[in-house]
């Protein structure tokens, strides 16, 4: 059993607010690019099982040409080789292209050994649509598990994990293969060794492009009125008074007043 | 031809949530001549069938099973799938929440259909369904628009106003859907309910968080800012700082990698306003700063402050609410 973990290339978090909608449309982006922070805990997570079940990792991201630092701190955290997917394969398609191309870059990267687990995180800081790994599960025809806390063993072609939602906590068992997003309780995600960002940077990172990987991208939705919305321009009313009373008691007429209470 | 939305079952109960996404296809269905439909999946759904024709559903599909009493994606899909071909649905809709987004996707993607995630709001223009959303955390905002025959979207609780009940009764259709056991490949071993009666985050109307600001004295921060939350029935939220210090538990977080909420109030107590945290709370109608440093970031998003200390201001808060809302 492999492991192959999918990891974005997503802007800082920090520097969200200045993307424009001319970067959103063109998807060039000004901002530092980064692992998606989301995507730290699936890669962790992969180190980690490769380590309890001797397996490899292999890290696999879809972005444009040359966008492989996403994948070079995957390498420095631990995995065993990368591949880049170049976005054009999709062709300007929709979400079940992006899955439907990521799917095909798990079946290729089988060599030897088959990908019988793949790894995403919980949403991509750019896209948050969480729907990309189910995509993927969609197009590979395997079964999926969503903001999983827990992999508590594999044992006879079977995963044993535990998941959380809003209404409780379930420990869940299914048949290999399967697809996980992994949720932020899961792990700690280590920092990148010296070493490690060394040998990050030596390595090699194939690209796969139109043609190696045949899909039909898929277009169901087209996004229009892309604008900026400006935070509200509120002008804060802070409550003076010479008695901590006095502050709190101005305070509740207003919010009595706006009747939100 | 409907607008099929999915009643999510939480503890053998409807998600209330899911209610303000009917009344809105009923609303949508009137401009588009679509049935509103609910579609309820579970073991034990009578009374929220019951419920979803007194919010308004036109029909109400229901696959009771017990294969069927917990989510499980494979037969919860597939029962969807086949609502979606009875009722000749030209939306399927969901509540944005862990399950109601997989199922979204999931049938989506079978389906070849388009999908908005997360959408905030849902209108018809034209003649045809159009989602709004944002992306890059609430950065950018846009519309969608579907070029399937089929439109799936999640949408964020309290997206819509929460409608109320009326009388209107009907009769269910069944989908005598019964998955064999033996072909559910998921099997689930254990399962624990989160703590009963702990307002949700997502559903509340008002949250009230702490931040590091509690650091003095953290088991007593919270303790005053969680007294105030249960005073005014509020939900408790913490910043991602509080957390990582261990004040309070990560299910409590809101921002970029915790919770996005949108109350009618947030008031946040020592908590200085980092894009991450505004990432996740951003957008509540009235936001409320309680931070001892005027020049914090918090007070250009905030509606409302109090510069002092927390530690005092906020007993005092819920004193004075204490003695309004008796
Ligand atoms: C990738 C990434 C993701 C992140 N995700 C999140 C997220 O989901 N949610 C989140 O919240 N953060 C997130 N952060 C962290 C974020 O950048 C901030 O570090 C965090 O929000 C700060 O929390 P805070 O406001 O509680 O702490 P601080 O920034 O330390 O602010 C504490 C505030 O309390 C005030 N204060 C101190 N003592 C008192 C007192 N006695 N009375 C009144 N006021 C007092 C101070 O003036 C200060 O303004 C993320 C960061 C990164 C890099
Ligand atoms: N272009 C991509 N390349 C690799 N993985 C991706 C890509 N887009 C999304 N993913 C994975 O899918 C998860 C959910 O992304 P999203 O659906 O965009 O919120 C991310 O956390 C990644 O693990």
């Amino acid at each position: 059993m492999n492991i192959a973990v999918l990891v974005k290339q997503t802007p800082d978090t920090a520097e969200l607010p200045k993307v424009t909608v001319a970067e959103a449309q063109s998807g060039e982006l000004q901002a530092t690019m980064v692992i998606n922070p989301w995507d730290e805990f699936a890669v962790e997570e992969a180190i980690d099982l490769s380590d309890r079940f001797g397996c490899e990792t292999i890290a696999v991201s879809m972005g444009r040409e040359g966008e492989t630092d996403a994948l070079k701190h995957a390498l420095a955290m631990g995995v065993d080789s990368a591949v880049h997917v170049d976005e054009r394969v999709v062709d300007g398609g929709d979400e079940w292209a992006t899955a439907e191309a990521l799917a095909a870059a798990v079946k290729k990267v089988d060599t030897g050994e088959e990908v019988e687990l793949v790894l995403a995180g919980k949403m991509s800081v750019d896209g948050n649509s969480s729907v990309i790994y189910a995509g993927v599960a969609c197009k590979l025809g395997w079964d999926l598990l969503v903001n999983v806390t827990r992999i508590v063993d594999i044992v006879d072609g079977k995963l044993i994990a535990e998941q959380v939602f809003e209404g409780g906590q379930e420990t869940v068992e299914v048949p290999l293969p399967v697809v996980i997003s992994v949720a932020k309780e899961i792990n700690e995600p280590r920092y990148p060794s010296f070493m490690g960002i060394r040998k990050a940077s030596r390595a090699s990172i194939p690209t796969l492009g139109r043609d190696d990987l045949e899909i039909r991208p898929s277009c169901t939705t087209r996004w229009t009125d892309l604008n900026k919305p400006e935070p509200e321009d509120v002008q804060v009313r802070i409550f003076d008074g010479a008695s901590v009373e006095e502050k709190v008691n101005q305070l509740a007429d207003a919010l009595m007043a706006e009747k939100v209470i | 031809m409907a607008i099929l939305v999915w009643i999510e079952m939480s503890d053998g109960q409807a998600v209330s949530n899911c209610w303000e996404l009917l009344a809105r296809a009923k609303e949508l269905g009137g401009e588009l001549g679509a049935d509103a439909a609910a579609l309820l999946i579970g073991s034990g759904t009578g009374e929220a069938a019951k419920q979803a024709f007194a919010y308004g559903a036109d029909r109400v599909l229901v696959a009771d099973a017990p294969t069927l009493e917990h989510f499980r994606l494979q037969p919860f899909a597939a029962v969807a799938e086949q609502a979606v071909e009875r009722t000749a649905a030209i939306a399927f809709l969901a509540n944005a929440s862990i399950r109601g987004g997989v199922l979204a996707a999931t049938v989506a993607c079978r389906r070849s259909a388009g999908i908005a995630a997360n959408a905030t709001d849902l209108k018809v223009e034209e003649g045809r369904l159009v989602a709004s959303r944002t992306i890059y955390s609430g950065n950018i905002h846009a519309e969608i628009q579907f070029e399937s025959p089929l439109a799936v979207a999640s949408v964020r609780p309290r997206s819509f106003p929460m409608p109320a009940p009326g009388d209107a009764t009907g009769t269910v259709e069944d989908l005598n859907a019964n998955p064999n056991e033996n072909e559910v490949r998921q099997k689930i071993t254990e399962f624990r309910a989160a703590d009963a009666g702990e307002v949700s985050l997502t559903d509340a109307h008002i949250i009230v968080s702490g931040g590091r600001g509690v650091a003095e004295d953290p088991p007593k921060g919270f303790e005053l800012v969680g007294e105030l939350a249960s005073t005014l029935g509020a939900a408790l939220g913490a910043s991602r700082a509080a957390v990582d210090a261990g004040y309070i538990p990560y299910k409590h977080q809101v921002g970029q990698t915790g919770k996005t909420v949108r109350p009618d109030l947030y008031i946040a107590c020592g908590i200085s306003g980092a894009i991450q945290h505004l990432a996740g709370m951003g957008n509540s109608k009235i936001i409320v700063a309680i931070n001892r440093d005027p020049d914090a970031p918090i007070f250009q998003r905030a509606k409302y402050g109090i510069v002092d200390d927390l530690f005092k201001t906020v007993p005092a808060l819920t004193a004075e609410f204490s003695k309004r809302l008796k």
